[in-house]
């Protein structure tokens, strides 16, 4: 079933708020760390795993989410967190090292945790798809309603705690659903090197299950697949496997050369820039009008700010306190 | 050596050094690991070797460290000698079977009629703002395990003879190196960490420590990015009149406590520092390894300055807190004098 209009705006709405979230945090992220690179320095310190290009994937699984179902994400989180409807004030915060983060300043990007939404994140590759099978273990067992999905990246997919994940869901018959994000690179490794098969959908016969494979980076496919597979897990019918093929318009990390990339691929995925892309079919479609679209353009612009403002005008946690917190209360 | 002929190395290209040259005399050497070939090693520390040896020799693998350090364990007891890479030692949790239940006990298992000739490098530390699961530095959790011996270099110099070291023993050699000593732009280098390399190949051995600085009053004893504290402690503290020594541990499986007995029995004071968590770990170790043997060289009751017992922090006024510093080695020294004798 094709997104309803109202989810197609809500859907170009997430999309944009993510990418001006990334391109305002990558810029503040080489805040002092020019002219010599170190990433330890600047407001935004550590490693950043940007997700542009991916969007689409978070805004068509998330689509059909509310906030009582379960997401688990990985390093680079940020479409996933703002699809799911994470506080974006609290994020900017966690990102910032600020005592009004998510986590106070403990988690950092990579692991961003929101109890309200149920979303959670985790830096090792694959180790997100557990805990969300867990969480769908335990909606059964209580008989409560919601479905976990765990997002992973098409390299997570050779990670034995992928495998074991994917079979205990099938075997337990649980309410989950594993979205692959194939950006087609681990770091510099090309999914052709990494993976024996060209397409991960296949591996859903390993578990008796159905897997689909979408191509494109199209937001209204993804919608539709993911629909498919979370009506199916809300109807107690089992877990489901969807691989989507999306792009990695930046790097692993900021400061990634990526000169493993063969030459010209990034100018041929910035034509297939997603966001132009769904913005023009919108129009095309007449889903919504060029003011209508001007208006979200601007409400996002103006949410991320706030969120950047927020984040920049909170204060640094007092140093102890990263001595607290470690056991349960 | 003169000015002219000094070679400064980083420790990543100390270690691809030493790997190309081992590999050039050895054919049964071979690498893999994540991001280990054309990208060189998210650390620099393979850099050049994919161009020199192929992608035969060189492999980038799956992210799957389960099946690739199993499969070193398997093709080191069939007669190669694999050096195999964790890119961040915080990645152990998903392939810790492969590295304590076979690396290291495969040869016990077999009563020594087994050769287990591999080498795990991985990066270690934290100071720049990584978070939790991307700073951690572990020595005591593959230190306590029997059967892996466990090296951490502090400088360029011990890096390359290390590595070969690491790579013409029969056992495994678990190869600890800290990700701000190792040169790389992009996360700043502690300059001490750079010093002359020699351009042959060589050995340092595994297993003993060096005293790095000679003092009287107190040792300082740790390992890798903690040497350069306690060398910046003892500067600091000389100011102040008082002498320090400083002992680099270089090993820690072996770990050399005849040389650390040594120095205690001479200074009468002990100060451990350590990046890793505070308790079960490696400042235990040292200080036991003293205690155990003969207490009455003690002048005071020995102090650690090690990473509490919290995981690591994002926030960087919270690391920074955290991290063992020059400052706190200092302030260590100062509460250590106003204790009474043991």
């Amino acid at each position: 079933m094709a997104p309803t209009r109202d989810e197609q705006h809500w859907m170009y709405r997430n999309m944009v708020t993510s990418r001006r979230f990334e391109e305002t945090i990558a810029k503040i992220y080489f805040e002092g760390k020019t002219p010599a690179f170190n990433m330890a320095n600047g407001p935004i310190p550590g490693e950043m795993h940007l997700s542009d290009g991916q969007e689409p994937v978070a805004v068509g699984v998330c689509a059909h989410l509310t906030p009582e179902d379960v997401v688990t994400a990985t390093h680079r989180p940020h479409h996933q967190a703002i699809a799911k409807g994470v506080d974006l004030d609290k994020m900017a915060a966690e990102i910032f090292g600020k005592a009004t983060g998510l986590s106070g300043g403990r988690g950092g990007h990579m692991h961003l945790f929101d109890a309200d939404v149920n979303f959670a994140c985790s830096g090792i590759i694959a180790q997100g798809m557990g805990p969300a099978v867990g969480a769908a273990l335990s909606r059964k067992m209580q008989g409560k309603p919601g479905v976990a999905v765990a997002f992973v990246g098409e390299g997570a997919v050779n990670q034995g705690g992928w495998h074991e994940a994917m079979n205990l869901a099938a075997v337990w018959n649980l309410p989950f659903v594993c979205v692959i994000e194939d950006n087609a690179w681990g770091i510099s490794v090309a999914k052709s090197a990494a993976t024996a098969v060209p397409t991960n959908d296949v591996r859903a016969a390993a578990y008796g299950i159905p897997g689909e494979r979408v191509e494109g980076n199209d937001p209204f496919a993804i919608y539709e697949a993911a629909g498919r597979a979370i009506a199916r897990a809300r109807a107690g019918e089992g877990p489901s496997l969807i691989e989507v093929e999306t792009y990695r318009l930046a790097g692993h990390f900021m400061g990634d050369a990526e000169g493993y990339r063969p030459e010209g691929e990034k100018d041929g995925l910035f034509e297939k820039d997603p966001i132009p892309a769904m913005r023009a079919r919108l129009l095309k479609d007449g889903a919504a009008s060029e003011e209508q679209l001007a208006t979200i353009e601007t409400e996002a612009e103006a949410r991320v700010e706030e969120a950047i403002k927020f984040a920049r005008e909170s204060v640094d946690p007092a140093p102890e306190d990263a001595l607290t917190r470690v056991f349960a209360a | 050596m003169t000015k002219s002929n000094e070679r400064k190395l980083t420790i990543a290209r100390a270690m691809a050094e030493a790997t190309a040259q081992e590999m050039r005399i050895d054919p049964s050497v071979f690498v893999m690991g994540e991001d280990i070939a054309a990208l060189g090693g998210v650390y620099g520390n393979t850099r050049g070797l994919l161009d020199e040896f192929g992608p035969e020799r060189i492999r980038d693998t799956p992210i799957s460290e389960t099946a690739f350090i199993g499969a070193a364990v398997g093709a080191a007891q069939d007669g190669m000698r694999p050096l195999v890479e964790l890119m961040f030692v915080d990645f152990f949790g998903v392939c810790f079977d492969a590295i304590y239940n076979l690396m290291a006990k495969n040869i016990y298992f077999s009563g020594g009629n087994l050769k287990v000739p591999m080498v795990l490098m991985t990066s270690t530390g934290g100071g720049y703002s990584d978070g939790g699961q991307h700073s951690q530095c572990l020595y005591g959790t593959f230190a306590h395990l029997p059967g892996m011996k466990v090296v951490a270099p502090s400088n360029a110099y011990d890096a390359k003879g290390l590595m070969t070291a690491a790579m013409r023993d029969d056992g495994p050699v678990v190869y600890m190196y800290h990700k701000g000593l190792q040169g790389m732009g992009w996360l700043g280098t502690e300059a001490g960490a750079t010093v002359h390399v020699p351009e042959e190949s060589y050995t340092v051995e595994i297993g003993k420590a060096k005293v790095v600085r000679e003092g009287r009053e107190v040792s300082i004893v740790s390992v890798g990015m903690g040497v350069h504290n306690a060398l910046k402690a003892a500067k600091k503290l000389e100011e102040k009149g008082v002498s320090a020594e400083v002992v680099d541990l270089v090993s820690l499986v072996p770990l050399d406590r005849e040389t650390i007995r040594a120095s205690v029995a001479k200074t009468g004071r002990l100060i451990v520092v350590d990046e890793d968590y505070h308790s079960y770990g490696l400042s235990g170790e040292v200080i036991a390894s003293v205690t155990e043997h003969d207490i009455s060289v003690l002048k005071a009751a020995p102090k650690r300055v090690a990473f509490p017992d919290v995981p690591i922090p994002y926030a960087r006024v919270m690391e920074q807190f955290c991290l063992p510093n020059p400052d706190k080695i200092v302030a260590a020294w100062e509460e250590m004098g106003t204790l009474q004798p043991v």
